[in-house]
């Protein structure tokens, strides 16, 4: 374990130095997440202006999308891009000679990527609350059920994503389903509108899939749209999701694996 | 078991490639969408072979003989499709890491330093990875330093150093973790003179003084002559010679090479020896070895010769001929 902890010690001040030198790219990252949900924002307390919306007002719509700006943020992960590169031209080799699973290092990149963003994007999302003044109401358990929530979010979303960039090891059109992927993410994940806004088969499947519990679910328990039943309820989604994405990455990996070619030299 | 007197078993290894079929044309891509075709090519076609601990083999062999995927089999990256592998008493595709700390694969065209940051940083990130004690990183980093002569290149990014230099680097990284295997898969490539000679005594210098088992491969004659005395030769998969280089050369051609500069371009040299080339008055005769010093005399007092060679014929002939002749023989 310390072992571990050493290793990610290195990885994460590695990681920083170097991605502390594409500050240009990481500024041309940073203002996509911020757009995205500034737009629907917009978008939605216009529609708002006009009454509340699935129970949703402007300001909730503002609370909902800035909160979501976040959660996403935290949540996300670059790795199904990456994974087809690794593969197809033998970029893992390297990782996979070392003895340590190559999993950690994404976390770790992951972890570093995050830390370095998370000032900026707090100062936009400050700046976003000055304009759009969200309604925000939550309560003490809210807020201490948000952590694990969040924390969880990113689990799941991460592993889910790690799997499915295995994918690469059977087919070369890894970026196709990563396009797949990324429209599932965006209807079913929260990120277009609050998924209460949904038509109920849409919202049965994103309850049934784990897109609702990487994003959604956090982003409902903060803003205080969830009861504590519903709450505790999606903690324990996000646990089963947890357990059967880890069990799926396992089989899958061992799988994968042994069908690499290693090509390019 | 083989693990006390081998380092390395290999029986029967094999593995395969499948690669999908197509013609050119317009046509034959329109079709492809619907029907794949594809061929299964035997990228390594049972190889056998032992290597003792301590020993410093060479794979010879042309671009897609099989020796990069021999080498990705036994440091594991690769899943053998038939045949038994063991190194170290393991099996190399289970890729235990008690297995993976003791081996070492240096790519050459493949970098496993990180480009942005000083090689130092990812010194320091292998130490971590491959759990080594901090006394013992530095004393043998000291080492390394000074038996490849790193001195300031370390703490340069490594985007910023020349290929030798990031070479050095490259295999200063690998040895941190003292690998008793260290496979070495075309280290010299792309290298000027200089700095091959430099890096062929570091790994001399390096298995005298750590008796680390060395597999090399190239197709750099040079590579093989200066570092193995013993050397496997492979070709389309199959092994093809196994033994001391000096037999090789001694089985394979037992030829020499006469060069010769005619006054006369006209003068008809056959009666000498085989004539292997003939451009504007230089004559390039192959001759059995044991005749050589008859031929040569015959020729200096025959015709009016302005300049004779007597050579060795170049190893990538001797090579050549030794590929030719497995094709020759592989015809039923």
């Amino acid at each position: 374990m310390r072992a571990l902890i050493d290793y990610y010690y290195a990885q994460l001040k590695n990681t920083f130095a170097i991605q502390a030198q594409y500050r240009v790219a990481l500024i041309i990252w940073l203002i996509g997440t911020v757009l995205q949900p500034v737009i629907y924002l917009v978008v939605w307390t216009t529609v708002a202006q006009a009454g509340a919306v699935g129970g949703y007002t402007a300001g909730d719509f503002a609370a909902y999308f800035i909160v979501l700006m976040l959660v996403d943020h935290l949540t996300f992960s670059w790795i199904f891009y990456e994974f087809e590169h690794r593969v197809r031209q033998g970029a893992l080799s390297p990782l996979l000679l070392r003895p340590l699973h190559p999993i950690h290092k994404d976390i770790a990149d992951n972890i570093t990527y995050k830390l370095l963003t998370l000032p900026v994007l707090l100062s936009a999302a400050v700046l976003m609350a000055l304009a759009f003044r969200p309604a925000f109401e939550t309560s003490g358990w809210a807020l201490a059920l948000f952590i694990p929530a969040l924390l969880l979010g990113f689990a799941v979303r991460f592993v889910v994503e790690w799997t499915l960039g295995l994918a690469a090891f059977w087919t070369t059109r890894v970026s196709a389903l990563n396009h797949l992927y990324y429209v599932a993410v965006l209807f079913l994940s929260g990120q277009i509108a609050p998924l209460s806004l949904f038509p109920e088969p849409i919202r049965v499947a994103a309850a049934l899939l784990p897109f609702r519990w990487t994003v959604a679910f956090p982003v409902e328990l903060l803003i205080g749209r969830l009861s504590f039943e519903a709450a505790l309820q999606g903690l324990a989604a996000q646990l089963v999701w947890l357990v059967l994405g880890l069990l799926l990455l396992w089989r899958t990996w061992r799988a994968g694996v042994r069908r690499y070619s290693a090509v390019g030299a | 078991m083989h693990t006390d007197t081998h380092a390395i078993y290999v029986r029967d290894l094999r593995k395969n490639y499948v690669v999908s079929e197509r013609e050119a044309g317009i046509l034959a891509s329109v079709r492809s969408l619907v029907r794949r075709r594809t061929r299964t090519v035997a990228a390594v076609d049972g190889i056998s072979f032992d290597v003792a601990p301590g020993e410093v083999v060479g794979f010879l062999g042309p671009n897609g003989a099989g020796k990069t995927t021999t080498l990705k089999m036994l440091s594991g990256l690769l899943y053998p499709d038939g045949g038994e592998l063991a190194v170290l008493g393991f099996t190399p595709s289970r890729r235990d890491r008690d297995y993976l700390r003791q081996i070492a694969l240096v790519m050459g065209q493949r970098n496993q330093l990180a480009w942005d940051i000083p090689a130092a940083d990812s010194f320091e990130l292998n130490r971590a990875i491959y759990r080594i004690p901090h006394d013992e990183y530095r004393r043998t980093l000291k080492e390394l330093d000074e038996l490849l002569e790193l001195g300031e290149l370390i703490r340069k990014p490594v985007r910023n150093l020349s290929l030798g230099e990031r070479m050095k680097c490259e295999i200063a990284a690998a040895l941190l973790h003292r690998p008793k295997v260290l496979f070495l898969d075309e280290p010299t490539i792309g290298l000027d003179v200089t700095m091959q000679r430099r890096i062929r005594s570091f790994l001399a210098a390096y298995n005298r003084r750590f008796g680390a088992t060395v597999l090399l491969t190239s197709h750099y004659m040079a590579d093989v002559e200066a570092l193995c005395r013993r050397v496997i030769v492979i070709h389309h998969g199959r092994l093809l010679f196994d033994g001391e280089l000096s037999d090789l050369v001694q089985r394979f051609s037992p030829h020499k090479t006469i060069v010769v500069e005619l006054e006369d371009p006209e003068a008809d040299l056959r009666p000498y020896g085989e004539i292997v080339s003939r451009e504007e008055g230089r004559v390039t005769l192959r001759v059995p070895k044991s005749a050589t010093p008859v031929v040569t005399g015959r020729l200096l007092a025959d015709l009016p010769i302005s300049d004779l060679t007597v050579e060795d014929p170049p190893i990538e002939d001797v090579i050549e001929h030794v590929f030719s002749q497995e094709a020759v023989q592989s015809v039923p």
